[in-house]
């Protein structure tokens, strides 16, 4: 919690993940998340959260199962909104306009915080319509553009080279693995400033979740990185701050060094060490 | 030990009545197919195909009822299912919480339950009767009528068994709802919706109450929708009932015609669906 206020500075040297503390200052606010409540109906899932996301850095978002992490996520590209019964309250400023006011347009949003989900999704349609489907929409680009973006994308998700001679078969015929990184590639394609991670690597086996991991690592050079995580040890490969949430409430954020060695708050311990959660 | 073996005996009590009750239900089956194969088989000719229904005691054949039919099933489809396919849409994906959605599927399955008797009565009150007479349209809309419901009920349901998460990862990507439709939910459940429209056509390809009241009947070859249409239900009704042999053999042909038209079409929406499943 200490660490929330400080934000804006210099942001011309990224710095590295061990220098913990000072990279706090050294990244750009671009999401700040301010006393957000969140309801299931009459449920109140969360419970004022006040958190921010920094440019360029990957935040990971820890906790039980049912705290409100992935829920957290939901609101920040309101993908929540395409049910009726749920609905948020407080300020979600991205670049400093909230994101929760009504007069929002959802699609141009969406275009700019991308979303991966838990399970892959790729659509019933071929590797290569999965990704130029998104970008059509709002580049009509001809054909021989259309296919750099495509490569480009596939390349970015580390999947070129396994694909590069199947575009034209099915999303659907790809491991589990590959769908997951497809559904990335054809996120990053649309380019978005912010790409959230909801449990990208649960369904997936080691070898494809390093693969992905490495590619977090890659994308965070140009984007805003949230991702929820079930795994510890993953929070703290792959990410630069960490908020630890529980029963609906953010019990402590800071810099992922900080929180994985010197946690302020005693129920932050408890879960990092594998006592309760 | 005895409690075991009272379950046995419970077990093959039961087991014996459903395999005498499946006996049962398909014996019938076969009997129905058997005759009709036999007694439809003997009646088939070219002519059946190429020449007009005959009067009693000469040779013909059914080209108009089977042109009716086709005509009339046609332009049912063509009415019937955008407006299917469109309400199945709006229940699935854009009212699928709303009030009204709930209403639309309880009149839908009254009407999907219908008895298509009703149907072609109401199309002779609203239809035939203000116009002075039969016509192909009537019988068109009566069947359009009953159409309607089978494609609102398997659409809504295809486009349901969707995941959400596929049609919150095409949200995600900022894709407005109508694309979101359109390419990707329509998608997923083409297999299904397909399925829909031609287990609809064949249920209407054999009735024959609906168009008693509105298209009636043509002795004489006609493609001419505003007038009286034939078609091969109601031939067979008119000449199966009749003394004579030679239409009761036509009446056998259609019957097989008509079987096998259907047979073939719930061939496909199986094939499909199988491919649905596999993909």
């Amino acid at each position: 919690m200490s660490s929330t206020g400080l934000s804006h500075g210099s942001n011309t040297v990224p710095a590295p993940v061990v220098a913990a503390r000072a990279a706090l200052a050294d990244a750009d606010e671009k999401v700040a998340i301010r006393n957000v409540d969140f309801y299931y109906g009459d449920n109140r899932a969360l419970k004022s959260i006040s958190v921010s996301l920094y440019a360029r850095r990957v935040t990971a978002f820890i906790g039980p199962s049912g705290c409100g992490k992935s829920t957290l996520l939901r609101i920040l590209n309101r993908i929540y909104d395409l049910y009726p019964n749920q609905r948020a309250e407080g300020e979600v400023l991205l670049d400093g306009n909230n994101i929760l006011d009504a007069k929002q347009d959802l699609n141009l949003l969406r275009a700019r915080v991308g979303m991966v989900f838990q399970k892959p999704t790729p659509f019933p349609m071929s590797i290569y319509e999965n990704i130029a489907f998104g970008i059509r929409l709002y580049e009509p680009l001809p054909k021989s553009e259309m296919d750099g973006r495509v490569e480009q994308a596939l390349k970015r998700a580390a999947l070129w080279n396994e694909v590069k001679d199947k575009l034209s078969a099915n999303g659907l015929s790809l491991s589990g693995g590959q769908q997951q990184r497809l559904c990335i590639a054809r996120t990053v394609a649309v380019q978005p400033e912010v790409i959230l991670l909801d449990e990208p690597c649960s369904a997936l086996d080691p070898i494809s979740t390093a693969k992905i991991e490495e590619l977090i690592d890659e994308l965070k050079t140009e984007y805003t990185i949230a991702i929820v995580t079930h795994n510890m040890q993953q929070a703290a490969r792959v990410s630069d701050y960490t908020a630890f949430m529980y029963l609906g409430e953010l019990v402590e954020f800071d810099t992922t060094s900080k929180m994985f060695t010197s946690p302020v708050d005693p129920r932050t311990q408890d879960y990092i060490t594998g006592r309760f959660g | 030990m005895m409690l075991y073996r009272r379950r046995r005996f419970a077990n093959s009590v039961v087991m014996t009545l459903s395999v005498v009750a499946t006996v049962i239900g398909l014996g019938w089956l076969v009997l129905v197919l058997g005759a009709l194969l036999w007694n439809g088989f003997g009646s088939l000719s070219v002519a059946v195909f190429t020449e007009m229904t005959p009067p009693p005691g000469s040779a013909g054949g059914l080209l108009n009822p089977i042109v009716g039919s086709l005509m009339m099933s046609g332009v049912a489809v063509a009415i019937g299912t955008p407006i299917g396919i469109l309400a199945g849409t709006y229940m699935a994906e854009y009212g699928r919480y709303s009030m009204l959605t709930s209403v639309v599927r309880f009149i839908n399955d009254i009407l999907l339950s219908a008895p298509s008797i009703v149907v072609g009565l109401f199309i002779y009150e609203v239809v035939v009767r203000p116009l002075g007479h039969f016509s192909g349209i009537a019988g068109s809309l009566a069947l359009a009528v009953l159409v309607v419901p089978v494609v609102v009920r398997t659409t809504e349901d295809m486009l349901l068994t969707v995941p959400k998460e596929l049609r919150e990862a095409a949200t995600a990507l900022g894709l407005p709802r109508s694309h979101v439709i359109a390419n990707v939910s329509y998608r997923a459940a083409r297999a299904g919706i397909v399925t829909g429209i031609l287990l609809a056509v064949a249920r209407i390809s054999g009735e024959t109450a609906p168009l008693l009241f509105t298209a009636l009947n043509n002795q004489f070859f006609s493609a001419d929708m505003t007038q009286p249409l034939a078609s091969l239900p109601v031939v067979i009704f008119q000449f199966a009932m009749s003394p004579y042999p030679d239409w009761q053999k036509l009446a056998w042909a259609g019957a097989l015609i008509i079987t096998f038209a259907v047979l073939a079409l719930s061939i496909s929406a199986r094939a499909l669906s199988a491919t649905r499943t596999n993909s």
